[in-house]
């Protein structure tokens, strides 16, 4: 049910390839945020607009389309978005990690490692690592400019000093290839370490802020930590309840008043891809009445 | 220009435009700085100096003259020889002011970091050069704060919770925690309440000495120079009037602006 009067994929060919230009200047300068003319699209800013950008601007009519949001398939964001492009462009659509060749993201890396025939779009809120820090644009252009990036070290060491550990759970600041402080967009830091020397072309789109950067395949991608206090993902004393997995990014669903929590999986193709193969978790929930304590218990997270 | 010069100003000079006339903010203005030195530069609000300390600090660009600085990387220049400040990039000016220089200002909340703590603070100068042990930088930003006496336990408290003087000597920890050979401070002592000032300066002097700063210090105090500096320079619209070792300056003026300033000063 393609919309006939809109051009391929909504936007006009001109500004499809304006922002081609943008992102081959991205990926030949990784982690350098480019400018770009962003248009106004058929959505709220905030629902990703800057990844709709980029997804527009690169799908053809061969690819199959993914679209996860906060992991799963099935959520408004994922849902309207995928209908967007199909509607606008025809292309197949799916929900399967491993069938996609382009598949636009929020908050989440699939748990699936990803292959060189894929690209993965990120939308991006924030685009700028040093824009708490540095409120002066020009300054925090001229700090990447210069490399200067000991003020997001101060901004690591101020969580040490005030609560004992880096407290970033997302959005948690990259050095690609050695050269560019970068915002990973708010995934959660369990994805970071899949950025590093990723198979995939990896692009970001933030449409308000009308900047697109880029990891192109096989770079390095090191997240920022002190000697001693090194990086470190998060760990859950659970395995997930639907499918057992043990390593998978778990979400937490409060199911009663009674400090009941059931620990599933955010990645829902993942989790249904599991099931599928005969794997069963435990189906239970598990109460906690103390957060803090489970965690001591389990091993800290 | 002698040798083993740390700063050198030469015919120095700014000028502004304003209402397409053009005035100059300071102009022809030569001295020498030597490693380990005090210098003052004394003279009524609206006499040059703030444009001068910035011109120094490679803050402002000169209009006239040039400013060398014996810069010691390695290098860059032959040792005993001073590079222009203007010859310099943007990226060596940066590196220069965060690791050989300090810069304190009149108002400590331009200087410092208001939104981390007391300790991130003293770490930032250590973290942009590639510190990266959290218990190192923990224990320099504990030493540094003992060093300015300010209270060990402050250390993670925002500086917006600190006093006028406490702020203004943890400014002056987050500019010496690199060991620089030059300091330049504008006014560093206005705006507080006498027993602070003295307390800071009395700090000030201890640290210059001990660590064998050299220093150029823009007051309008001449009790200020006379505690800190070795040598003082006397400017009035622009010009300097007067230049010497600061107790010949201070008791036997020269200069009749000099002598006008000697004497508006008030004694209890």
């Amino acid at each position: 049910m393609t919309e006939s009067h809109y051009n391929f994929a909504f936007l006009d060919e001109r500004t499809k390839k304006r922002i081609r230009r943008a992102l081959l200047k991205a990926v030949a300068v990784p982690g350098y945020q480019v400018p770009f003319g962003s248009r106004e699209m058929p959505f709220a800013y905030g629902w990703g607009t800057g990844g709709v950008q980029i997804t527009a601007s690169i799908i053809g009519r061969s690819d199959v389309l993914k679209v996860i949001d906060q992991g799963a398939d099935d959520t408004t964001n994922a849902v309207n978005i995928r209908r967007f492009f199909a509607r606008t462009t025809g292309v197949a659509t799916t929900q399967k990690t491993r069938d996609a060749t382009l598949i636009q993201t929020r908050h989440r890396i699939p748990e699936e490692p990803l292959t060189a025939s894929q690209i993965l779009v990120y939308q991006v809120p924030m685009p700028e690592p040093l824009s708490k820090l540095e409120p002066r644009r020009r300054e925090s252009i001229k700090m990447h400019a210069l490399s200067e990036y000991g003020l997001m070290h101060v901004r690591l060491y101020e969580d040490i000093a005030q609560l004992g550990a880096i407290a970033r759970a997302y959005d948690y600041p990259v050095m690609v290839n050695e050269r560019y402080l970068m915002s990973p967009s708010p995934i959660p830091k369990f994805d970071n370490p899949k950025m590093h020397m990723n198979p995939a072309l990896q692009l970001f789109g933030a449409g308000r802020e009308k900047r697109l950067y880029a990891v192109p395949p096989y770079t390095r991608v090191r997240s920022l930590d002190f000697e001693d206090h090194p990086f470190e993902i998060e760990r859950w004393p659970h395995a997930c309840a639907l499918c057992g997995a043990a390593d998978s990014y778990l979400d937490e669903m409060i199911v009663d008043d009674q400090g009941g929590r059931l620990f599933v999986c955010s990645d829902s193709d993942y989790c249904e891809e599991r099931r599928e193969a005969g794997h069963v978790g435990t189906q239970q929930a598990v109460t906690l009445t103390n957060v803090l304590a489970a965690q001591d218990a389990g091993g800290g997270a | 220009m002698k040798p083993g010069a740390l700063l050198s100003a030469r015919q120095v000079g700014k000028a502004f435009v304003s209402n397409s006339a053009q005035r100059w903010a300071c102009r022809n203005i030569s001295f020498d700085l030597y490693p380990g030195e005090v210098l003052a530069v004394v003279g009524e609000s609206g006499s040059g100096k703030t444009t001068l300390l910035r011109l120094l600090a490679a803050r402002l660009a000169c209009d006239e003259g040039a400013v060398g600085y014996h810069a010691r990387w390695p290098g860059h220049a032959p040792l005993g020889t001073l590079t222009d400040l203007a010859a310099m990039s943007e990226a060596q000016l940066r590196q220069l002011a965060r690791t050989d220089w300090g810069f304190v200002e009149q108002h400590a909340r331009d200087g410092l970091r208001m939104n981390v703590s007391g300790g991130a603070n003293v770490g930032e100068r250590l973290m942009a050069l590639g510190e990266r042990h959290y218990g190192q930088l923990r224990s320099q930003a504990l030493d540094w704060m003992a060093r300015v006496e300010l209270d060990a336990e402050r250390v993670d408290d925002l500086p917006g919770t600190y006093s006028g003087g406490m702020q203004q000597r943890l400014q002056i920890a987050r500019n010496l925690v690199t060991r620089p050979r030059l300091v330049f401070m504008d006014e560093p002592t206005t705006g507080l309440d006498v027993s602070v000032q003295a307390r800071l300066l009395d700090l000030l002097r201890q640290l210059v000495d001990e660590l064998q700063l050299a220093a150029v210090v823009v007051t309008h105090d001449l009790a200020v120079a006379r505690l800190l500096a070795h040598r003082m320079l006397v400017m009035k619209d622009g010009q300097v009037v007067e230049q010497g070792l600061t107790d010949r300056v201070l008791d036997d003026p020269q200069h009749p602006y000099t002598q006008l300033l000697v004497s508006s000063v008030l004694t209890p």
